[in-house]
């Protein structure tokens, strides 16, 4: 069968409301999982390269003490800005709403997720909530500037457009809810018969426990953003001490699900991982049952620390050390983790491709994040670290050295399987190491600045931390510009791009056994699955399964 | 897609048969979606009664005051009035899988009348609270103590809210009847209507816990 002649998702598709003639309805419309995807894709990187623009102004605003660019208003706004956009409408979305909704049923053997119509509704509430963001920046007295946490009482208190930015973040909310029901479904209900939870892809596992802590934990921050609105229009008193209420009941509240959110951020990242490193190291993972029931109990144990961010708010001390311990048992299943990829790497025969280099920047660059994480929880040094720069590197390290590398991985490894076409491998690598280069000369001196006193979300600074910020405004230029230069890379693989074939890496997992990129519904025939999903021997795939999903030539 | 079509079928290496399920048509999946939805409705509320916990553990005399004035036998016939009203809508899925179309329709107008009775007892109840000048942030509110402050914003936060779900309860039966009307919803077809009424069930469980909780903590004690 001649390849060319093949139709993939990007010439025909299903629509929610029968057939469209127009292009763009058939796009904005589709029920295809793989369509909905580069939706995501495309709003969420828009908003990106917005917040990364936001980011610069405030490093540049800090390049020197005292005013530059703006005042300190605007500052407040910008890191609010910059906050909300990065949390709530890229990285809380991220990795599951993009590479979750592509590959998913390709991983699994599935022709679509189960609600391919709900999948459709979370992207228009996703849309819904960015328009309402966007709106709250040019009504009224501009937008919230509170930071992205909407503490009470000042989140109540402020005159700027708080209601829109919770309400933006409420129906966000809504779509993630519903993302996460609709892949636990999937993953429940449309496994290729055979295959056991124990033969599912690693990212599959990340993605399931990431969908449960998405339909467990985000409700609770949905009621209180709600509760916030209430306070602000109807003065219901939850919060409002003058009432009786309580400011840090709402600090609970908040992190009961926002520490969770971020192992919602992280899972998915080390899915990546575990499906990018049994393909350049060609063999099978390292402990793959370890690693698939560490993504459990992490999300798990991480429904029990959030309290780990209040330890300065008021709080018993036993209290606080029953969290401390909890945090640091997150660590474990996070360490076995790490120690199951570095046993993978250890005497194989690695493939220095893009997406292995990424995911050996994020081997390091998260392993400091993470660590300095239990640096932070040791209850003594927290009082002098809190809302310092330290905690604003630690996090950035863990989100944007493991979450964001690991979807910038994701990108380059599947991106032949989204165009069927391969980036230049030279001018990706240049990217890398650029980004790699910028993002800890960006971070690394603000650990320093923070364990020397330079408090976060401050406007100004006292002289002897000059130095820091004029390390870190250097480092956010080489950043940016090498994730422009990135994304400009693959913007020409898309245009410009080499052919590469079905399986360009060699790799085992099922999405690459079909054409790339992937007919509507998938797969033809669908395989049975009585194998594990990273078999390799001698550095080849163990099995070929083109010939069983293709199934006979008779169209 | 009325018609039962042969499911898709596999076979492993000993050529044992393996369904391969339908993702437009799979039942345990639409239930299984919805009682995970279900679950984030109980987390929703569950933070809300967490809230009422903590504020009803410190402020548990207030609360008992504040109770005092709600109105026990309204609250106490909405309570049997929304447990009624379930009892109907499980009439109507019964009589939907025995195919008794009609009296599954006349069922659901019944479940419906019900909710709009609850509806307007619950006006009443917030408009006699209202018209004593009860209400977030009013005058007379905010002169009484603390607790009673929170009592009353908790009672019109948490009333309201489930308020809001009887209203879109009544909003997806009517769409219930309009898909029996359509033949979408059949004797063989029935998932909607399932998770319709549990969905019900639900909104009257998170009652059964509203009542009690703002009603009868001050019941048999001193007033």
């Amino acid at each position: 069968m001649n390849e060319k002649l093949k139709k993939s998702f990007y010439d025909e598709t299903h629509t929610v409301f029968g057939h469209h003639e127009s292009k763009f309805l058939q796009w904005i419309f589709t029920i295809d999982h793989k369509r909905i995807a580069l939706l995501y894709l495309v709003v969420m990187m828009s908003f990106f390269i917005i917040a990364i623009f936001v980011a610069l102004s405030m490093r540049m605003e800090l390049f020197s003490p005292g005013q530059q660019i703006m005042d300190p208003n605007t500052y407040n706004q910008a890191f609010t800005l910059h906050g909300v956009i990065m949390i709530f409408l890229f990285v809380i979305p991220g990795i599951p709403a993009v590479f979750g909704n592509f590959l998913l049923p390709l991983l699994i053997g599935a022709r679509d997720v189960s609600f391919p119509r709900l999948n459709l509704l979370s992207w228009w509430l996703y849309m819904l909530g960015a328009i309402l963001a966007v709106i709250s920046l040019f009504v009224g007295q501009g937008f919230a500037d509170t930071g992205w946490t909407f503490y009470a009482p000042y989140s109540v208190q402020t005159g700027t457009n708080v209601i829109f930015a919770l309400t933006a973040a409420y129906i966000l909310g809504l779509a993630s809810i519903l993302t996460g029901i609709n892949f636990v479904v999937t993953v429940h209900r449309l496994r290729a018969p055979g295959m056991d939870f124990f033969k599912m892809p690693l990212f599959v596992w990340g993605l399931y426990s990431t969908a449960w802590i998405q339909i467990l934990a985000t409700p609770v921050v949905g009621i209180t953003l709600i509760l916030v609105i209430l306070e602000r229009t109807l003065g219901i008193g939850i919060f409002d001490p003058s009432k009786g209420g309580d400011p840090i009941l709402y600090e609970h509240l908040f992190w009961i699900y926002s520490h969770p959110a971020v192992y919602l951020m992280i899972l998915p990242a080390f899915g990546v991982v575990s499906e990018i490193l049994p393909t350049f190291c060609r063999r099978t993972i390292f402990g793959y049952r370890s690693i698939a029931i560490s993504s459990a109990l992490i999300a798990i144990i991480g429904y029990l620390v959030w309290g780990h961010h209040l330890f300065t708010s008021g709080m018993s001390e036993w209290t606080k050390i029953i969290f401390a311990f909890l945090t640091f048992f997150v660590a474990i299943p996070t360490g076995v983790k790490f120690f199951d990829w570095v046993a993978t790497m250890y005497k194989a025969s690695i493939i220095f491709s893009t997406p292995m280099l990424w995911v050996i920047g994020t081997i390091i660059t998260f392993a400091i994040g993470g660590l300095t994480g239990l640096t932070l929880v040791t209850l003594g040094v927290d009082v002098h670290l809190h809302d310092t720069y330290f905690v604003v590197a630690h996090f950035h390290y863990t989100i944007f050295g493991g979450v964001v590398f690991m979807l910038f991985a994701a990108m380059h490894y599947w991106f032949p399987k989204f165009t069927g076409k391969m980036y230049c491998e030279s001018k990706a690598k240049k990217a890398f190491y650029g980004i790699f280069i910028g993002f800890n000369t960006l971070w690394f001196p603000m650990f320093l600045a923070g364990a020397y006193g330079m408090p976060r979300r401050y406007f100004d600074y006292l002289p002897e931390f000059e130095i820091y910020h004029k390390i870190a405004g250097v480092g956010a230029v080489i950043t940016i510009a090498s994730i422009l230069y990135m994304l400009y890379v693959l913007y020409k693989g898309v245009k410009e791009g080499e052919p590469c074939g079905n399986n360009p890496w060699n790799s085992t997992t099922l999405e690459w056994q079909i054409s790339s990129p992937p007919p509507l519904e998938n797969f033809k025939n669908i395989p049975y699955i009585d194998f594990g999903p990273y078999e390799y021997e001698k550095g080849q795939p163990k099995r070929d399964l083109t010939k069983i999903i293709e199934g006979g030539n008779d169209d | 897609m009325t018609e039962t079509t042969t499911p898709e079928v596999i076979y492993d290496k000993e050529g044992n048969a393996h369904e391969v399920v339908d993702f437009n048509n799979d039942y345990t999946g639409a239930k299984l979606g919805f009682w995970l939805f279900l679950f984030t409705e109980l987390m929703l509320f569950g933070a809300m009664f967490l809230v009422f916990s903590f504020f009803f553990y410190r402020f548990s005399e207030d609360f008992v005051v504040a109770s005092n004035s709600l109105n026990l036998l309204l609250g106490g016939i909405n309570t049997i009035v929304l447990l009624v009203s379930t009892y109907f809508m499980g009439i109507s899925l019964l009589s939907i899988k025995q195919n008794n179309i009609e009296k599954s329709k006349k069922m659901i107008y019944l479940t419906i009348v019900l909710s709009i009775i609850f509806l307007t007892i619950k006006y009443f109840e917030w408009m006699a609270e209202i018209n004593h000048g009860i209400y977030p942030d009013s005058e007379a509110l905010n002169i009484l103590s603390k607790g009673e402050i929170l009592f009353f914003g908790l009672y019109f936060t948490m009333t309201g809210f489930h308020g809001i779900h009887i209203i879109v309860g009544i909003g997806v039966m009517l769409w219930a009847i309009k898909l029996i009307n359509n033949k979408k919803i059949t004797a063989k077809k029935y998932v909607v209507l399932e998770n319709i009424a549990l969905y019900w069930d639900i909104v009257h469980l998170v009652w059964v816990f509203l009542f009690p909780l703002f009603y009868m903590i001050s019941f048999g004690g001193a007033s």
